[in-house]
C-alpha cells in the first residue's frame, strides 16, 4: 500500500501477508534502495501483528505491510542489518523470537544480565563505563573490547532511561499526550511534538493553516540551529579549543532565547498542539527576529571559520571515527550522521510535509564519514536553516493559529515522519474500534544511529571516544523511551 | 591566532550581572504562576480538569503544586475568568516540599543552610549530577549554567565527575526502575555531610511520566531532599537563584513585582 507522509489509512486496507512473503517483500524493497523506517508489533487476539514501514526516498513514497506471527519467525537481520534493533525490540516486547538473528540482545530491559560479547586472547581486555558518566549527561553503559590500545568493538547497553513512553501514550487522556510527546527527548521537543501533531491531525482529519505550518517550520529550524551550534561548541571543547566552546555555547543560547520569545519556553514546550500552534509571531517580534537572525548568521560564519580554520582542530577531526557509506546504508543510519557518510536522506527533502512542501531546503552531505564530516554537515545545515528562517520571516502567510480537530477515526493506522535535528523521527498511531489509541510507536533517530557510534570507534583508541561520541550526540531518552 | 583574538574582543563580556541586577525575561516566559481564587465561580473545576498532571486543586481552596506543574498553560487557557496567570518571576526554588504548593501570589521560600554548612559549602560547593530518566531537558539547563552567560563557576559552585569529590547530588528524572540502584549507589559514594537537590518536575513528582510502571514518581521517599528546583525544565536562572539562596548568597527574599506574562 503506497502512502505519503503523513497519512492515516484504514487498518483493514493494509495488506497482511504470510510471513515468508512479508519477509521477501521487505528484503526486496531494501535491496532496491528502500529503508526500513519502522518495524514493530502489536498484540491481536493472542498473536502478534508485525508492521513494516518502508521509505522510498527517491520517489517520496512509503509502503506499509503487515504479517501475523506466533512465537517465532525467520529473522530479517542476516540479510537486512537495518532490522537488527527493531527485531530485538519486538523480541523484548512480545516474546517473539527472530530466529537466526545474530545478536538477539535486550534493547531496554534490565531483567536479566546483559549478554555481553567476550573477546579472549593475548592482550585483550575490557573497559566498562557507566551508567553514570563523568559529565552532566544521560546514563548508558559502554563496554570497550580492546586488544592493546585498539578497540575491537564497543558494546552499548542502554535502557536506563526507559520510562514507558509508548505505553503511556497509548493509555493516557488526550490532554496528557502532547506533553508526553514533547518529553520523549528534551532536546527534540519540536521534532517529536510535530511528529505527534501530524499523526493526530491525519487521524482527526484536520487541515492546519499555512501560517501555523510556517510557524512550525520556524520552530523546528530554531531547534536544529540551537542543537547544531551547541554541538559545534562541544566538539571544540572535546579537542581543547575553548574559544569555539564559549562562542558557540552562547550562540546556542541565542537560538534558544528566540524560541522562548516565540513559545515562552527555551525548548518550545507547549507550542505545538494538534490543530496548530499556540502563539503567533507579532510584527514587532518579526522585525526583532530578522535582526537577531542576521546577526546570528554573521556570528555563525565567524565562529565556524575560526573552528574549521584551526589546524590543530582539523588534525583531530579528520580521519577520526570513520563510518563508510556502505555501513551507513546497510545499517540504515539517518540524519546528519548518514549525510556525513554520503547517504542522501532528509525527510524535509524526500518526504516533505507542512511548510517543507512549499519551501525547499537543499540537502547537505559530506563523504568522509569522520568527525570532520559530521561537524561540517552541522555547520552547512545550520547555514541553510538560517536562510530558510529569514525567507519565512519575510513572507509569513496569513491564517488561523488553530483549527479544530475531529475525534480520531477508528481502526486507522496513521504515521508521520519529521526531520528532527538528529534525523528522521517516525511516529505511528493505531486506533481501535472506539477511536482510542491502541498502539503508539515512536522511533527516534538515535534508535538507528547508536550502532553507528559502535562502528565509528572500531580500530580506534578509547581516547578518541569522547570526540566520536560528541560528533554523534545521540539521545538516550529518545532511544530508551 | 589573530582571528581568535579579534573575535574575543568583538564578543566582549557576555556574563549576566546576576544577582546584583535582576534579569528580565521575554514577555511570553512562563514563570511563577499566581492564583486569584476570588475570581473562581462556584463549583468551577475547569483548570483542574484541564491539567495533564493533576497539579491543581480548584474550588474553595485553590492550590497549585509547583512540584508537579509543567508550565504548560493548559489551565490558563481553560479558565474563563483569568484566575491563573504566569508572572515572569523565575524564583521557584524551595527547601520544603509543602512550600511548593501555592495558594496565591507567594514566592516559595528557601531557607539558607545553617552556619556550619555554610562554612563548609558557602564558597565552594561541588556537585555530582545523576540523570535518572529525564528527557535531557534538565541536563541541558544544568549544562547551560556553565556557559559564559550564567557562569556558575564564579560562585564557587562546580559540577564534578566523581561522587567521591562531591558535596552533593543533583537528581533529574522520575527515577526509572533501571536507574534506581545506580542513583542510590552514587548517593552512598558521596561523603557526608551531603546535600540532595531535586531538579525538575520529574525528580520532584514524576513529571509527565507520573504513575508509569517503569518509574518511581521522583526521589521522594528515596533520598532526603535539601532543595527543590521546579520547572519543566527549570530556566537556568531558576537554578542559579535557588542555589545561591540555599548558600545564603542572595539574602533578599522579598517579592519583587514581576510583570505578568500575556
Ligand atoms: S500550567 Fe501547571 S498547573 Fe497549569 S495545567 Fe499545566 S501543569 Fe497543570
Amino acid at each position: 500500500m503506497i502512502l505519503k507522509n503523513p497519512q492515516a489509512v484504514d487498518e483493514a486496507a493494509l495488506p497482511v501477508l504470510p510471513i515468508q512473503e512479508f519477509r521477501s517483500t521487505v528484503l526486496r524493497a531494501v535491496l532496491e534502495g528502500a529503508r526500513l523506517s519502522a518495524f514493530f508489533g502489536r498484540f491481536i487476539n493472542g498473536k502478534v501483528k508485525l508492521y513494516a514501514l518502508l521509505a522510498h526516498d527517491e520517489t517520496g513514497e512509503c509502503t506499509a505491510i503487515a504479517t501475523i506471527v506466533q512465537d517465532a519467525y525467520p529473522s530479517l537481520t542476516p540479510e537486512c542489518p537495518q532490522a537488527q534493533g527493531f527485531e530485538r525490540e519486538v523480541a523484548e516486547q512480545f516474546a517473539i523470537r527472530a530466529e537466526g538473528h545474530p545478536w538477539l540482545k535486550p534493547v531496554r530491559s534490565h531483567r536479566s544480565p546483559y549478554p555481553f560479547f567476550q573477546v579472549t586472547g593475548e592482550e585483550t581486555h575490557e573497559v566498562a563505563v557507566g551508567p553514570v558518566h563523568a559529565g552532566i549527561i544521560e546514563p548508558g553503559h559502554f563496554r570497550f573490547h580492546c586488544q592493546g590500545e585498539r578497540i575491537l568493538h564497543l558494546e552499548i547497553q542502554l535502557g536506563y532511561q526507559h520510562r514507558g513512553v509508548e505505553q503511556l501514550l497509548a493509555g493516557s487522556p488526550a490532554k496528557r499526550m502532547p506533553i508526553l510527546a514533547e518529553s520523549i527527548a528534551g532536546d527534540t521537543v519540536i521534532g517529536h511534538g510535530l511528529a505527534f501533531c501530524e499523526a493526530m491531525e491525519t487521524l482527526g482529519g484536520c487541515q492546519i493553516s499555512p501560517r501555523a505550518q510556517a510557524l512550525r517550520g520556524v520552530a523546528l529550524e530554531l531547534e536544529r540551529l540551537a542543537n547544531h551550534a551547541g554541538d559545534l561548541g562541544a566538539l571544540g571543547t572535546d579537542v581543547g579549543f575553548l574559544p569555539a566552546a564559549a562562542y558557540f555555547g552562547r550562540l546556542r543560547g541565542e537560538f534558544l532565547n528566540l524560541l522562548m520569545e516565540l513559545t515562552g519556553s527555551r525548548y518550545g514546550r507547549s507550542f505545538l498542539r494538534p490543530g496548530g500552534v499556540s502563539y503567533d509571531l507579532s510584527e514587532t517580534q518579526r522585525t526583532d527576529f530578522e535582526q537577531r537572525l542576521a546577526r546570528a548568521q554573521k556570528e555563525l560564519q565567524t565562529f565556524a571559520r575560526m573552528l574549521f580554520d584551526t589546524p590543530s582542530v582539523i588534525d583531530r577531526f579528520e580521519g577520526t571515527g570513520i563510518v563508510t557509506r556502505q555501513v551507513s546504508e546497510a545499517l540504515g543510519f539517518v540524519g546528519s550522521v548518514a549525510r556525513a557518510c554520503g547517504s542522501h536522506r532528509d525527510v524535509r527533502h524526500d518526504h516533505p510535509s507542512g511548510i517543507y512542501q512549499f519551501s525547499h531546503l537543499p540537502m547537505m552531505t559530506a563523504d568522509t564519514g569522520d568527525v570532520h564530516a559530521r561537524a561540517l554537515v552541522r555547520w552547512l545545515e545550520a547555514e541553510r536553516s538560517l536562510v530558510f528562517l529569514r525567507e519565512q520571516l519575510t513572507s509569513l502567510p496569513e491564517g488561523e493559529l488553530h483549527m479544530p480537530c475531529s475525534p480520531m477515526m477508528p481502526n486507522r493506522v496513521a504515521f508521520s515522519m519529521v526531520e528532527g535535528w538528529r534525523g528522521e523521527i517516525v511516529h505511528v498511531a493505531i486506533t481501535d474500534a472506539q477511536g482510542s489509541i491502541a498502539r503508539y510507536k515512536v522511533i527516534d533517530p538515535s534508535f538507528h544511529n547508536w550502532m553507528g557510534l559502535a562502528m565509528a570507534v572500531r580500530n580506534g583508541e578509547i581516547s578518541d571516544f569522547p570526540l566520536c561520541n560528541k560528533s554523534f550526540n545521540l539521545s538516550y531518552a529518545g532511544h530508551d523511551l | 591566532m589573530l582571528k581568535i583574538l579579534a573575535t574575543r574582543v568583538e564578543q566582549g563580556c557576555r556574563t549576566l550581572p546576576f544577582p546584583s541586577a535582576l534579569a528580565t525575561l521575554p514577555e511570553r516566559f512562563r514563570g511563577r504562576p499566581t492564583l486569584d481564587h476570588s475570581k473562581c465561580p462556584d463549583g468551577c473545576q475547569a483548570c483542574a480538569d484541564a491539567c495533564p498532571v493533576q497539579a491543581l486543586q480548584a474550588g474553595g481552596a485553590m492550590q497549585l503544586d509547583l512540584g508537579r506543574c509543567l508550565f504548560c498553560r493548559d489551565c490558563l487557557d481553560a479558565c474563563p475568568e483569568g484566575a491563573i496567570a504566569y508572572t515572569r518571576d523565575y524564583r521557584l526554588a524551595s527547601t520544603k516540599r509543602q512550600d511548593l504548593v501555592l495558594q496565591g501570589d507567594e514566592v516559595p521560600r528557601v531557607h539558607a543552610l545553617d552556619q556550619k554548612m555554610r562554612k563548609l559549602f558557602g564558597r565552594s560547593l561541588k556537585l555530582r549530577e545523576v540523570c535518572a530518566g529525564s528527557c535531557n531537558g534538565c541536563e541541558m539547563e544544568l549544562q547551560a549554567l556553565n556557559n559564559v552567560v550564567f557562569d556558575l563557576g564564579r560562585f564557587g559552585v562546580q559540577f564534578v565527575a566523581s561522587p567521591r569529590h562531591a558535596d552533593g547530588l543533583i537528581v533529574t528524572g522520575p527515577v526509572t526502575e533501571n536507574m534506581r540502584v545506580a542513583l542510590l549507589n552514587t548517593y552512598e559514594a558521596i561523603p557526608s555531610p551531603k546535600l540532595v537537590i531535586a531538579v525538575g518536575a520529574c525528580a520532584i513528582s514524576g513529571g509527565p511520566f507520573r504513575d508509569s510502571a517503569q518509574v518511581r514518581n521522583g526521589v521522594e521517599g528515596l533520598l532526603p531532599v535539601d532543595l527543590y528546583l521546579p520547572g519543566c525544565p527549570p530556566h537556568p536562572l531558576t537554578l542559579l537563584d535557588g542555589l545561591l539562596r540555599l548558600l545564603g548568597r542572595i539574602e533578599d527574599q522579598t517579592a519583587v513585582n514581576y510583570p505578568r506574562s500575556d
